[in-house]
């Protein structure tokens, strides 16, 4: 009996929770809407969630594409086929490596700060404060830091999918003598624009509005104590990572698996 | 002064960011293929064997186009295979062949022409006449058996061979 | 003994002639626990109002309800002649643009140095050129003596300067109401009686109405031109300060003298000592 009595107060507390955030995501659009116009708010948030995630992003990047460029040649040159190196680093880069890669680690980096950072604005009264002078914090908080993190997400992840096949190609050409013309033009011919470039783009600007919005929504129903905002900062990381890796399931079904 | 710093960093980030995809769409895959800059010819196959959509259709090994769609001919029941030839390549002759082949001996199948001798080029929406299917290894191999074990007695697969 | 009664009788209805605030037969309850049943009090304008009461007795709530980030239950609630607007409606930011709020722990923005939070409010608000802004900032900041510490980032301050930067931020856009909501708590002697002082000058200079919700007897008494003591979710008592000091009435006594036992009891409420202590379970 107290199981299902639990069992019935977790599904309850999860199906308000999940309406608050939903609700929240709107009222988030509203704010970034209203935040438009103040250009010089959003430029620094694109700082603090874009430009102090790019190096971490950068060096994962190349590291990842040289991995890639090893794991890749090993096998490859089983079938004397080293030549298709170029295409299957670009192609693990672009389609899957590159957005979810990029999006964990802004999960990690930005996701995680921008929780604490809103959850201490709360715990110490400078929401209120705010609310207090009339200002909205939905637009002067919130609207900047989305605006921004759905900007930066998609721009990081195409710098790691950019350094990770450069990566691949210090390996490949460097370290095995893969022909650099062989290299790149494999990739050109199986890489496409439209397939491949522009649905990676769509997976990273999705997986910036799940990070974006699950960061956020943490850190402003936050329990205004020390201990509530390291809860909520976990939950971010828990909640965001698992969000991408189901959410890019479900892409990855939809845009690959469909034709 | 630190919020000019900050304004520097930002424009890099955003630079960067747009970099990195003008990168990934032009040095990475082969932008500039879009559908208005192709025309489209159709070849007609028996068996086209494990041929893909976007496989590259080549002339002596050049690439000039890729595989648009592939579908069944309802009252023929044979497959044809839409080809989108860059336009740059606009004067390939009327009695162009096509055939399925193999790149190495387990790679993937593209499509190659060679070109004919017509004073008319093709246009588009045209029918290619002359074409090979691809060639199965599995019915190759039976072939080769077939013929291996049948070889002695029979004159007319020998004569072939030679 | 009748003769400061007379005068206070005519202190009073000068006083509470056209009230800043007005709270009548409030109700407020969050979720099962009941904060206010039938609160009924009355802010005199241009005065310096305390309102005191033990910890947990709901005393910054009420201030939350004034600034509309909190919806009251029942009851009428009054600003300046008009109910205090619904959470999140425009004639609440409106209507807030008239108030000022000193948070317990100051609240200052900490992504902002000291000139720019005092900056916050003309810079959200008004269209003033940047010149004018700085200004009046300076002016708010030498008001609160500190001037000096404009580049000081909030981390870099003491507990006391955070709260003096903070009532410069409160009233930049010269208020009709400030609220300070403890103000006294955790400072130095020295700080506290900047802040006393402060809070006195602000208000007799500027004719802003303040209400300081405390519990610290002494500092609040020293202040107040009015007093409230509120208890079990009502106004239990109120007067002038030296009325309350004076006062008979237990509950005021005891609140007022810090007495451990009275009418406001020691003991949470349980149930019987000796049959706790043999009942065996937890």
């Amino acid at each position: 009996m107290n199981l299902i009595a639990s069992l019935g107060q977790w599904g309850m507390g999860f199906v308000s929770r999940s309406g608050a955030a939903v609700l929240f995501l709107f009222a988030a659009f509203r704010g970034a809407f209203h935040s438009l116009p103040r250009g010089c708010l959003i430029i620094q948030q694109l700082y603090a969630i874009g430009v102090l995630t790019m190096l971490i992003i950068l060096v994962s990047g190349l590291f990842v594409g040289m991995v890639l460029g090893l794991q890749g040649y090993y096998q490859l040159v089983n079938f004397s086929a080293e030549s298709s190196l170029g295409l299957v680093v670009a192609l693990f880069l672009v389609r899957e490596l590159g957005p979810v890669l990029a999006a964990l680690l802004f999960a990690g980096r930005a996701g995680s700060a921008l929780t604490a950072e809103i959850g201490l604005m709360k715990a110490t009264d400078q929401l209120a404060a705010m609310e207090m002078m009339a200002v909205d914090p939905m637009i002067r908080v919130i609207g900047p830091r989305f605006i921004a993190g759905l900007i930066a997400m998609p721009l990081l992840a195409a710098m790691l999918s950019a350094v990770g096949v450069l990566g691949g190609y210090f390996v490949g050409h460097g370290q095995f003598g893969v022909d650099a013309g062989v290299y790149w033009s494999s990739m050109q011919n199986g890489v496409d624009l439209v397939d491949d470039v522009l649905n990676g783009v769509i997976k990273s600007m999705v997986f910036g509005l799940i990070v974006i919005w699950v960061a956020l929504f943490e850190g402003y129903s936050a329990e205004p104590t020390s201990e509530g905002v390291s809860r909520a900062t976990t939950r971010t990381v828990v909640t965001s990572s698992l969000a991408i890796l189901g959410g890019d399931y479900v892409l990855t079904a939809l845009m690959f698996g469909g034709f | 002064m630190q919020r000019k710093s900050i304004e520097i960093w930002v424009g890099l980030f955003i630079l960067i960011g747009i970099g990195s995809l003008v990168m990934l769409a032009m040095q990475v895959s082969s932008a500039g293929t879009g559908a208005s800059h192709t025309y489209r010819v159709e070849a007609r196959f028996d068996n086209i064997g494990g041929l893909n959509v976007k496989a590259p259709v080549m002339i002596g090994g050049v690439r000039v186009g890729r595989v648009g769609n592939i579908w069944i001919d309802k009252e023929s029941y044979a497959a044809v295979v839409g080809l989108d030839i860059d336009r740059q390549y606009d004067t390939l002759p009327m009695d162009t062949g096509a055939s399925i082949l193999t790149a190495g001996l387990l790679g993937a199948q593209f499509v190659g022409l060679s070109p004919g001798a017509d004073d008319f080029y093709l246009q588009e929406g045209d029918m290619l006449e002359f074409t090979q299917s691809a060639i199965q290894l599995e019915s190759l191999i039976s072939q080769f058996m077939f013929a291996q074990g049948s070889g002695k007695k029979d004159d007319n697969s020998a004569a072939e061979g030679q | 003994m009748n003769e400061p009664d007379l005068s206070a009788e005519i202190l009073h209805s000068s006083m509470f002639y056209n009230p800043m605030v007005e709270a009548k037969n409030v109700h407020f309850s969050f979720g099962d626990r009941v904060v206010y049943n039938g609160l009924n009090l009355t802010i005199p304008r241009g005065k310096i109002t305390v309102i005191m009461g033990p910890s947990g007795c709901g005393k910054s709530t009420f201030l939350s309800l004034l600034g509309g980030r909190l919806q009251t239950d029942s009851g009428q609630l009054n600003f300046d002649g008009a109910a205090v607007p619904r959470t999140k409606s425009p004639a609440l930011f409106e209507m807030r643009r008239k108030m000022g709020m000193l948070f317990q722990n100051s609240a200052l923005l900490t992504d902002l140095n000291v000139f720019e939070n005092v900056a916050f409010p003309f810079r959200e608000q008004t269209d003033l050129p940047e010149e004018l802004i700085r200004i009046l900032v300076l002016m708010k900041l030498q008001m609160v003596g500190l001037r000096g510490a404009r580049d000081l980032l909030p981390g870099e301050l003491s507990g006391g300067m955070a709260r003096r930067v903070s009532l410069a931020r409160a009233i930049a856009l010269d208020p009709q109401l400030v609220m300070y909501d403890e103000p006294f708590v955790g400072l130095d002697p020295i700080s506290m009686g900047v802040i006393v002082q402060l809070i006195r000058r602000l208000n007799d200079t500027m004719g802003i109405t303040s209400i300081i919700v405390t519990h610290d007897v002494a500092e609040g008494c020293s202040i107040a031109d009015y007093v409230y003591l509120l208890d079990n979710g009502a106004v239990a008592g109120h007067g002038t300060a030296r009325e309350m000091m004076h006062s008979d009435q237990l509950g005021i006594k005891q609140f007022m003298n810090g007495l451990p036992d009275g009418p406001v009891g020691y003991h949470y409420p349980a149930n019987h000592y000796l049959d706790d202590l043999y009942s065996g379970t937890r």
